[in-house]
């Protein structure tokens, strides 16, 4: 208990890190999925088959893979950086590219299940009265595929959460990288500190599961 | 809500019921008495370090630890057929030792004060020194104080990083920019590729990492910390350290010590290598 008291700024600060990283790549991939999804159910098969390349190569690579090639292939062999000299700055930017290019595929997914619980005279309605296929996405299908998958999107979003926790090795310190070093100095103290920092997760992830079924109860599509 | 408190507390109280049986388990056996009546030892060691503890892609350990601890078995009278290796990472030796899941440590473990509440410590069998490595191309980094404004390496679940950073007396208060990684391999692969100017560590480990492409890097020789590396044992076996000390006193003195520090440092650019005994610490 102490370790953790002793730390508590450091881990406040690493939490602090892990909520800056989770938020963005969130936004961001939330942006990033609605395009994929667009392009997904698009009617032109060029479009189509992008976006099913993209889902289908980074949705079933493994996160760390991702992370990795993000600074070591992109960062330290290509020499494309955000800004070399600013290491917190570099880390922070190549950890959410990593992520979002990773958990769009997962928003994409999900979007498209919720693109289908929209009935086909809908989109086919759409068409007749003359909109275009982006304007009957935007005003038609989108606001109720949303709708629809709330609650799984707050599922994709609790994984993001806790996938953070792996993106030191994209060369950004969170708050799984304060409990390292806080494990290498505590000479055997672990239990404690593994519990403070599974609490700490619960406090992030626990609201966005109460938030998003409350959403989803409420925002609900009747039918 | 309620459950998930329960949940926690239940996990809570087994660690501390698991924590307390490893402590009293045992302890009649001493190290000495093991190794003679048995003829079997397990041994905790990295597995990950080169040049020090590597566990092969067909099962076989090698490393300057591992021959060490191979040595100090012969000497108690325990066959290399007789070591069980064990992998003990940074975090877990203490418990290892404690629980008795391995009867002796050889991993790159610093004799420090608040490690010897808990285990014993022979040796040590070698003393390090944190060092700074750097491309060997790299002129303009010669000194401990050059790293100000450098890339330096923040490896995860190591604190090497604040000998250079943290105020003195802990360190030595230079405003380097830390750049975090997964692993010491990880530094060693961002230094060759430039994404950061200098990895610090302690000289055997860096040393180990060079070993693989030594015309690539260089250690610089400036240490300025002594990292004194120690055999842990269960606390209280003192007449088994007493043992270890004999043997690592013997590995200097019939030159196994120089053979093995040369097969697995000798081709560094920048280290100096010991050539005698380390004063030992005392097993009480």
């Amino acid at each position: 208990m102490s370790a953790l008291i002793e730390n508590f700024d450091a881990i406040i600060a690493g939490f602090w890190s892990t909520i800056r990283l989770a938020a963005m790549s969130a936004v961001l991939s939330l942006l990033l999925g609605t395009l994929l999804v667009a392009l997904r159910v698009s009617p032109v098969p060029v479009l189509r088959g992008m976006g099913t390349l993209y889902v289908t190569i980074l949705r079933n690579t493994p996160l760390t893979l991702v992370l990795l090639f993000c600074a070591l292939g992109i960062s330290n062999t290509l020499q494309l950086n955000f800004d070399v000299e600013d290491p917190a700055f570099n880390g922070y930017w190549l950890a959410v590219l990593g992520l979002t290019a990773y958990t769009s595929t997962f928003v994409c997914e999900t979007l498209r299940a919720g693109v289908n619980t929209v009935p086909m005279g809908q989109a086919e309605a759409s068409r007749a009265i003359g909109l275009t296929f982006a304007q009957s996405m935007r005003m038609v299908i989108l606001p109720q595929a949303f709708r629809a998958v709330i609650a799984p999107l707050g599922s994709v979003l609790i994984a993001l959460i806790k996938n953070t926790t792996v993106v030191i090795v994209a060369g950004y310190a969170e708050a799984a990288f304060v409990m390292k070093d806080m494990l290498y100095e505590s000479a055997g103290t672990v239990v404690m500190v593994f519990l403070g920092f599974a609490a700490g997760y619960m406090i992030l992830t626990l609201p966005v599961g109460y938030l998003t079924g409350w959403l989803a109860r409420r925002l609900a599509v009747r039918r | 809500m309620r459950r998930i408190v329960l949940a926690l507390a239940a996990l809570a109280l087994g660690s501390t019921a698991l924590t307390a049986c490893g402590g009293d388990a045992g302890g009649s056996d001493s190290l000495v008495d093991k190794a003679k009546n048995d003829k079997k030892l397990t041994v905790g060691v990295k597995i990950d370090q080169p040049g020090l503890g590597v566990k092969k892609p067909d099962g076989t350990m090698e490393g300057f630890d591992v021959d060490v601890a191979r040595y100090i078995a012969e000497k108690l009278g325990v066959p290399e057929s007789g070591i069980t290796w064990k992998e003990t990472i940074s975090a877990n030796r203490e418990p290892f030792i404690q629980q008795g899941q391995v009867d002796f440590v050889v991993a790159t473990y610093s004799i420090l004060d608040e490690r010897k509440e808990k285990v014993t410590f022979a040796g040590p069998y070698i003393v390090a020194h944190q060092d700074i490595m750097v491309r060997s191309d790299e002129s303009s980094v010669t000194k401990v104080e050059d790293l100000k404004d450098k890339l330096i390496c923040q490896a995860s679940g190591s604190n090497s990083y604040k000998r250079i950073t943290d105020p003195a007396p802990d360190g030595q208060g230079i405003k380097a920019k830390l750049v975090p990684a997964g692993s010491y391999s990880e530094c060693v692969a961002k230094l060759k590729g430039g994404t950061l100017d200098a990895v610090t560590t302690d000289d055997l480990i860096l040393a180990g990492f060079a070993a693989q492409n030594p015309s690539d890097y260089k250690i610089l020789g400036t240490p300025f910390t002594d990292e004194k590396y120690g055999v842990g044992m269960k606390k209280g076996d003192t007449a088994s350290c007493e043992a270890v000390n004999d043997a690592i006193a013997e590995m200097y003195k019939d030159g196994t010590a120089a053979q093995l520090l040369k097969k697995w440092f000798g081709q560094t650019q920048g280290l100096q290598l010991p050539t005698e005994a380390p004063a030992f610490e005392g097993c009480a």
